[in-house]
C-alpha cells in the first residue's frame, strides 16, 4: 500500500476569479461567526427550546459526516475486499472525508453553546474522570469523530509528505521521508481504525435519536436506528466518491475513471437493497405496516425516502445502462440524497417536540452553513491543486 | 363660614341661613371634580342652577333596601340637601319626602305632567316580574306599570344600584319573585345603570349633574354603565395589586399577611371580575372606606352573575392574558428572506445537478461514438 | 482473495455473535427505583387557583429576572416554574404547574455526555455549569421538553427547576411550595407524597381523572417521576404526555449496551480488520504490487 500511483497535484493558479469570490464569502462568514460568539446562538439562528438542533446539527454534522464516509466506503472495497482497481479513488475519497469531518467539527464548535469545555472531552473529563457519562451515545460520537478526524489526516498525510519530500531539502526532506516510512508501516492499523471508527460513530448517530422517545415519529423510531444509519452511510459514501470524482474530472479537465466507477453499481445495489429490506421488515414486524400509509405528511416523507433509496436499484437493473457513466452519476446524486433525506427526517422532520413549536433556519444560520461548505470547497481546491491527490491524465501543468 | 365647619344635617331641616354664593360655587366645582369633569363645568352648573334651571327628578323605589339613597345621604360633595334644593328639583322621593299617601301620589302626577319629557327618572330597586309583578305594588299598581308609565315620559332613566341595574339581591337564586333590572322592563329606552351595592354615590351624582346641567350623558359601556366609573375592573386599579403580582397573599383573616395588607385574592376577592371604581372613590368620605381597604375581599357587587351568585370565598377568574395556554405560541423563524434564501440555494443545487447530469449525458453520448 | 473474503465473513460472524451475546437480557426491564432519601412535590391541580404566587416565589428563590407585569408565557432561560391554563369553551377547566419532573430514570442524565446533568442529593437532578458544553442533547431527550437554553446570551446556561436544592440544604422548603396559599403544591419525601396522593384518590375518586379510578401522573409514567400530579382532567390535555411505563433511556441503553457492552465488539472488529488488512498486504507484497 504505497502512495497511490499516478497521483499528481492539479497545479495551476490558485487565486482564480471564482476562488476570490469564495474567499470574499468566507470573509463575510467570519464576520457572522464573530457575531454568533459575541451575541449568542439565538441572534444568528432560528433554533428554539423546541428545536434545539437544526440546520447545523442535522445538515453540517449528521449529513456532513455521512458525506465524509466516502473514505470509509472505498476503504472497505480497496483494503478489505482487496479490489485494487479502486486505489486511485482512495486518496481523493480520504481527502473529501478528512475535509468533511473537519468541517463537521467546526460546525459543532459553532453550534454548541459553551465550547470552552470541549477540550475536556478527548481527555475523558479529566481531572474528574469518573464524571463522564460513558453510556451516552453522543459521547461515543464525539470521541469517535475526534479520533477519526485525526486518523483521516494521518491517512492523507502521505500526499503532503510526498509533496514536501519532493520540494524540500536538508533536514526537512529527511523528516518527511521518515514520516512517510512511519506512516507506511503503521498504515494497516491506521486504516483499520479508519474502518472501525466510522462503523462506531455513524451507527451511534442513529442511537442518539433513540432518546427522543415519543418525540420521534414511530416510522423512524426503532432500535434498528444504528444499523440503518450505518448502512445508509455506506451508500452515501459511494455516492460522494462517484460524484466527487465526476466533478473533479470536469472541473480540472481530467479523464473520467468511468470503468472503475461504474463497477460500483453492483455494490450499490446490494447496500441499498439491504437497507430497504431492513427498514421495511422492521416496520412490518413492529406492527407499523398501516402506519406507513396513514400518517399524513410523515407517510409522504417516508415514501419519498424509500423511493429515493430504491431508485438506484431500478436504474441499475438494466445492464447496458449500468455501464453508462451518466446513469452512475445520477445514481450517485440519488444515493447521497437518500441517506441525507433519511438523516434529515430522523433529526428534524420526524422530531416533534409538541404543538406550537416550529423551526426554520434564518438567514444568518443559512449563511453560516454555506460558509462551512465554502470553506470545505476552498480547502479542497487548494489541496488538490498543490498536493498529489487526484490520479489520471492529463498530468499537472507547471505547479506555479 | 367654611364648608367643612358646618355640621352634617338631615335633609328634613333646610339650611337656616341659606347657602352662600361662593360656597355654592365651591360645591359645584368639587362635585364636578369628583366625577372627573373640569372645574369650568362646575361653574356652568352653578350658573345654570342660579338661573333657576333646575331639572326635575322623579325617584322611584321598588324592591330595594334604600341603601343607595342612604349612601347618597352620606355624601357631602355635594351634600344631598344641596343637591335637592340647589342643583336639581327632586319632585318625588318616597324616603325623603315628609308627605305620604294620596298627597305624595298627587305630587308624582303633577311632576309628571309639568315636566313631561324633561325630567330624569331615577329607579332604585328591582322590579318583580313573576305572576304579573304582584310582589311589589304601590298605591295598588305594580312596579312594572309604574315604571313603564313614568319611564315613558322621562327624558332619561337612571337605574341606581345593582337591584335596579340587573336585579341585585332580590334576584339571588332561586329568584322567587322574578326580580329584574329596569333595563329589562324599559326595553326601548336608554337606561343608564349605576350598579353597586350600594352604588357609589359619586357615580350617580356625576351622571345626574352632567345630564341635568349639560343635557348630555356620559359615555356608556355595553351594559349602559358610565365608562368613567365602570371602565376598569377593581383588579386593574387596586392599591394592593403590587402584592398580587409579587405573590403576597393573605390566607386567613387576621394572619400576618392580612395584617400587612396583602392581596386578598386567595380569600376569594372578585376584583379581577368586577368593573367598578371603589378602589379610587371610597365610600362614606373616609379614606380606605371600601371592602378591600377594610381587609375584606371584594364580592363583585356591581356584576350580575358574581354578586349574590358566586360564593364569597371562591377564587375569581383572572383576565385572559394572565395565564399562557398549555401549548403557548413560540417564536417563528421562517421569515421571508430566510425562506427565500433557502429556496434559492436549493434551486441552485438542483439546477446545477440537472445541468451537470445533462452535460455528462452528452459526454456519454460522445464517448459512445 | 476468496480466502480473505471468507476470513472477513467469519470474523464478522464472530463479532456479531459476540454483540448478540452481550445484548441478551441481563438488561431485564425493571422499573427504576427512587433513591431512599428521595424528595419531591405533589401538585393537585384541583386545588390550584392560578394565583401564580409560585411563579414569583421561584424567581425570588432562584434569583431570576422577570415579574408578572410582563409575565412569561412559557418556561425559559429566566423561568423555571410556570402556571398554565387549560381552557374548555372559554372557561378555565384546570390550571397546570409546569417544571422539571425529576424523573427516576432521567433521559437528560442519560443524554448528557459530559455528566453535567446528574441525579444528586435527594434524587434531585441538577446542572453543573463547570461541565456543560451546551450541546442541548438534554433538550432533545427530555420527554417533557423542560430544560431551557439561554439563546440570547454569549455565556448561555441550561435552566430548569432544581427543587431549590440550595434551600433544602438549609432546611427550607422549595420556593413554590412555601408560597402556595392553597397547598396545591406541597413538598415532602417521595414516599410520603405518594401515600398522600393515594389517599386523596381513594377518598375522592370522583374529583380526579379518570373519574372513578383516578391516576397519579408520575407513579409509573416514563419510568416514574419524583414530582407527582393529580388533576380533574386528562393529563394529556395538561401537556403531560402518555409515555408508558418504560423510560426512553431504557431502550436506548439496551441498544447501546447491546453493541458496546464491555467494548467487546469494537475491539473484536478492530482485530479482525487488522488481520484482514495484514493478510491483503502480505499477498500484495508477494505478487509485487496491486
Amino acid at each position: 500500500m504505497a502512495h497511490a500511483s499516478g497521483a499528481q497535484p492539479v497545479g495551476g493558479p490558485l487565486l482564480t476569479r471564482p476562488y476570490k469570490w469564495l474567499l470574499a464569502f468566507l470573509g463575510l462568514w467570519l464576520v457572522i461567526l464573530f457575531w454568533r460568539f459575541a451575541a449568542g446562538i439565538g441572534a444568528v439562528s432560528g433554533l428554539t427550546d423546541g428545536y434545539p438542533w437544526g440546520l447545523w446539527i442535522a445538515f453540517d454534522v449528521v449529513i456532513g459526516t455521512a458525506l465524509g464516509c466516502g473514505g470509509y466506503a472505498i476503504a472497505i472495497l480497496a483494503y478489505i475486499l482487496n479490489k485494487g482497481k479502486y486505489h486511485p479513488v482512495v486518496r481523493p475519497a480520504i481527502l473529501t472525508s478528512a475535509l468533511g469531518y473537519s468541517m463537521a467539527a467546526i460546525a459543532i464548535v459553532i453550534d454548541v453553546g459553551r465550547p470552552w469545555f470541549i477540550w475536556r472531552i478527548p481527555l475523558g473529563g479529566w481531572p474528574d474522570l469518573g464524571g463522564y457519562n460513558w453510556n451516552s451515545a453522543l459521547l461515543e460520537v464525539a470521541l469517535c469523530v475526534m479520533a477519526y478526524v485525526i486518523v483521516l489526516w494521518i491517512e492523507l498525510s502521505p500526499a503532503f509528505l510526498e509533496r514536501w519530500a519532493e520540494t524540500s531539502s536538508g533536514w526537512l526532506q529527511s523528516l518527511t521521508r521518515w514520516g512517510l516510512k512511519v506512516v507506511d508501516k503503521l498504515l494497516i492499523w491506521i486504516v483499520a481504525l479508519g474502518l472501525l471508527l466510522p462503523t462506531m460513530h455513524q451507527s451511534s448517530l442513529g442511537t442518539v435519536m433513540l432518546l427522543a422517545g415519543h418525540k420521534l415519529h414511530p416510522l423512524w423510531n426503532t432500535g434498528w436506528l444504528p444499523l440503518l444509519f450505518l448502512i445508509s452511510c455506506v451508500g452515501m459514501g459511494y455516492g460522494v466518491v462517484v460524484w466527487e470524482s465526476a466533478v473533479s474530472s470536469a472541473a480540472f479537465k481530467r479523464e473520467r475513471e468511468t470503468a472503475m466507477l461504474t463497477s460500483l453499481a453492483g455494490t450499490i445495489m446490494v447496500v441499498n437493497a439491504i437497507y430497504l429490506v431492513l427498514r421495511l421488515a422492521d416496520l412490518v414486524i413492529s406492527g407499523k405496516t398501516l402506519m406507513m400509509f396513514t400518517s399524513g405528511i410523515y407517510s409522504v416523507m417516508f415514501w419519498i425516502e424509500i423511493a429515493v433509496f430504491a431508485a438506484p436499484i431500478v436504474m441499475f437493473a438494466n445492464r447496458r445502462r449500468r455501464e453508462k457513466f451518466g446513469t452512475m452519476f445520477r445514481a450517485s446524486i440519488l444515493l447521497v440524497l437518500a441517506g441525507a433525506l433519511y438523516r434529515f427526517d430522523t433529526y428534524l422532520v420526524a422530531y416533534n417536540p409538541g404543538p406550537n413549536w416550529t423551526y426554520f433556519p434564518n438567514l444568518p444560520e443559512l449563511l453560516i452553513t454555506l460558509g462551512v461548505i465554502a470553506l470545505e470547497i476552498a480547502l479542497y481546491i487548494f489541496i488538490v491543486k498543490r498536493f498529489p491527490i487526484l490520479a489520471g491524465v492529463p498530468a499537472a501543468r507547471s505547479a506555479h | 363660614m367654611g364648608r367643612m365647619e358646618r355640621p352634617l344635617r338631615g335633609v328634613a331641616d333646610p339650611p337656616a341661613d341659606g347657602v352662600g354664593r361662593r360656597d355654592f360655587l365651591k360645591v359645584c366645582m368639587i362635585a364636578a371634580a369628583t366625577v372627573g369633569l373640569p372645574a369650568s363645568v362646575g361653574r356652568r352648573w352653578a350658573e345654570a342652577a342660579q338661573a333657576g334651571l333646575k331639572p326635575s327628578v322623579i325617584w322611584l323605589h321598588f324592591q330595594e333596601c334604600t341603601g343607595c339613597t342612604e349612601s347618597l345621604l352620606r355624601t357631602s360633595h355635594p351634600d344631598l340637601g344641596e343637591l335637592i334644593l340647589d342643583l336639581v328639583s327632586v319632585d318625588y322621593h318616597e324616603t325623603l319626602f315628609a308627605a305620604a299617601g294620596y298627597q305624595i301620589e298627587e305630587a308624582l302626577h303633577q311632576a309628571m305632567e309639568q315636566h313631561a319629557g324633561k325630567f330624569v327618572c331615577v329607579v332604585e330597586g328591582a322590579i318583580p316580574t313573576k305572576d304579573d309583578g304582584i310582589y311589589c305594588q304601590i298605591a295598588g299598581r305594580t312596579a312594572i306599570d309604574i315604571l313603564q308609565e313614568v319611564g315613558s315620559k322621562a327624558a332619561a332613566v337612571i337605574a341606581i344600584g345593582s337591584c335596579a341595574s340587573w336585579g341585585g339581591i332580590p334576584s339571588a337564586d332561586p329568584n322567587p319573585t322574578g326580580a329584574v333590572g329596569a333595563k329589562d322592563i324599559l326595553t326601548g329606552t336608554t337606561v343608564i345603570t349605576i350598579p353597586g351595592c350600594p352604588a357609589n354615590p359619586y357615580n350617580f351624582l356625576g351622571t345626574v349633574l352632567q345630564f341635568a346641567t349639560m343635557g348630555t350623558l356620559p359615555a356608556l359601556d355595553d351594559k349602559s354603565r358610565p365608562l368613567f366609573a365602570y371602565g376598569r375592573t377593581i383588579h386593574e386599579h387596586c392599591p394592593r395589586r403590587a402584592h398580587f403580582d409579587a405573590g403576597r397573599f393573605a390566607r386567613q383573616y387576621g394572619d400576618e399577611g392580612h395584617r400587612l395588607g396583602y392581596c386578598l385574592y386567595a380569600l376569594g376577592c372578585k376584583g379581577p371580575e368586577t368593573h367598578a371604581n371603589c378602589s379610587t372613590n371610597h365610600f362614606g368620605e373616609v379614606p380606605d372606606c371600601w371592602p378591600i381597604g377594610l381587609g375584606h375581599p371584594c364580592f363583585g357587587c356591581t356584576e350580575k352573575g358574581i354578586a349574590f351568585h358566586k360564593p364569597l370565598h371562591e377564587a375569581a377568574v383572572l383576565p385572559e392574558n394572565a395565564h399562557p395556554p398549555i401549548f403557548p405560541e413560540h417564536r417563528r423563524s421562517a421569515s421571508v428572506p430566510a425562506v427565500g434564501a433557502a429556496g434559492l440555494v436549493a434551486g441552485a443545487v438542483i439546477g446545477a445537478g440537472l445541468m451537470a447530469s445533462k452535460k455528462i449525458a452528452v459526454k456519454d453520448g460522445e464517448d459512445e461514438r | 482473495m476468496s480466502m480473505d473474503r471468507r476470513a472477513l465473513l467469519k470474523g464478522i460472524a464472530v463479532a456479531g455473535a459476540g454483540a448478540a451475546v452481550s445484548a441478551t437480557p441481563t438488561e431485564a426491564s425493571e422499573a427504576p427505583q427512587a433513591p431512599p432519601d428521595a424528595v419531591g412535590m405533589l401538585y393537585d391541580a384541583t386545588r390550584c387557583i392560578g394565583c401564580r404566587a409560585c411563579v414569583t416565589a421561584c424567581k425570588t428563590a432562584n434569583d431570576l429576572p422577570g415579574n408578572l407585569y410582563d409575565p412569561p408565557n412559557d418556561l425559559s432561560g429566566d423561568t423555571k416554574n410556570i402556571i398554565k391554563k387549560y381552557e374548555v369553551d372559554g372557561h378555565v377547566a384546570s390550571y397546570m404547574k409546569q417544571q422539571c419532573m425529576h424523573c427516576l430514570d432521567p433521559a437528560c442524565v442519560r443524554a448528557c455526555m459530559v455528566g453535567a446533568f446528574k441525579k444528586r442529593d435527594f434524587g434531585i437532578i441538577t446542572w453543573n455549569p463547570g461541565r456543560c458544553i451546551g450541546c442541548r442533547y438534554c433538550q432533545v431527550a427530555c420527554p417533557y421538553t423542560i430544560p431551557k437554553f439561554q439563546w440570547e446570551k454569549a455565556n448561555p446556561k441550561i435552566v430548569k427547576c432544581e427543587l431549590c436544592l440550595h434551600m433544602l440544604k438549609v432546611g427550607k422548603q422549595p420556593g413554590c411550595c412555601q408560597a402556595c396559599p392553597k397547598a396545591a403544591v406541597i413538598y415532602g419525601t417521595y414516599t410520603d407524597l405518594m401515600a398522600d396522593a393515594k389517599e386523596r384518590i381513594a377518598k375522592h375518586p370522583e374529583r380526579y381523572w379518570p373519574q372513578g379510578s383516578p391516576k397519579i401522573f408520575g407513579e409509573h409514567d416514563g419510568g416514574g417521576t419524583q414530582v407527582l400530579y393529580l388533576a380533574s382532567v386528562d393529563f394529556a390535555k395538561l401537556g403531560l404526555p402518555d409515555l408508558g411505563a418504560e423510560s426512553a433511556g431504557a431502550l436506548a441503553q439496551k441498544v447501546q449496551h447491546g453493541i458496546y457492552k464491555g467494548f467487546v465488539a469494537p475491539v473484536a472488529l478492530y482485530a479482525i480488520l487488522g488481520a484482514v488488512l495484514w493478510r491483503n498486504r502480505r499477498a500484495a507484497a508477494k505478487t509485487g504490487g496491486e
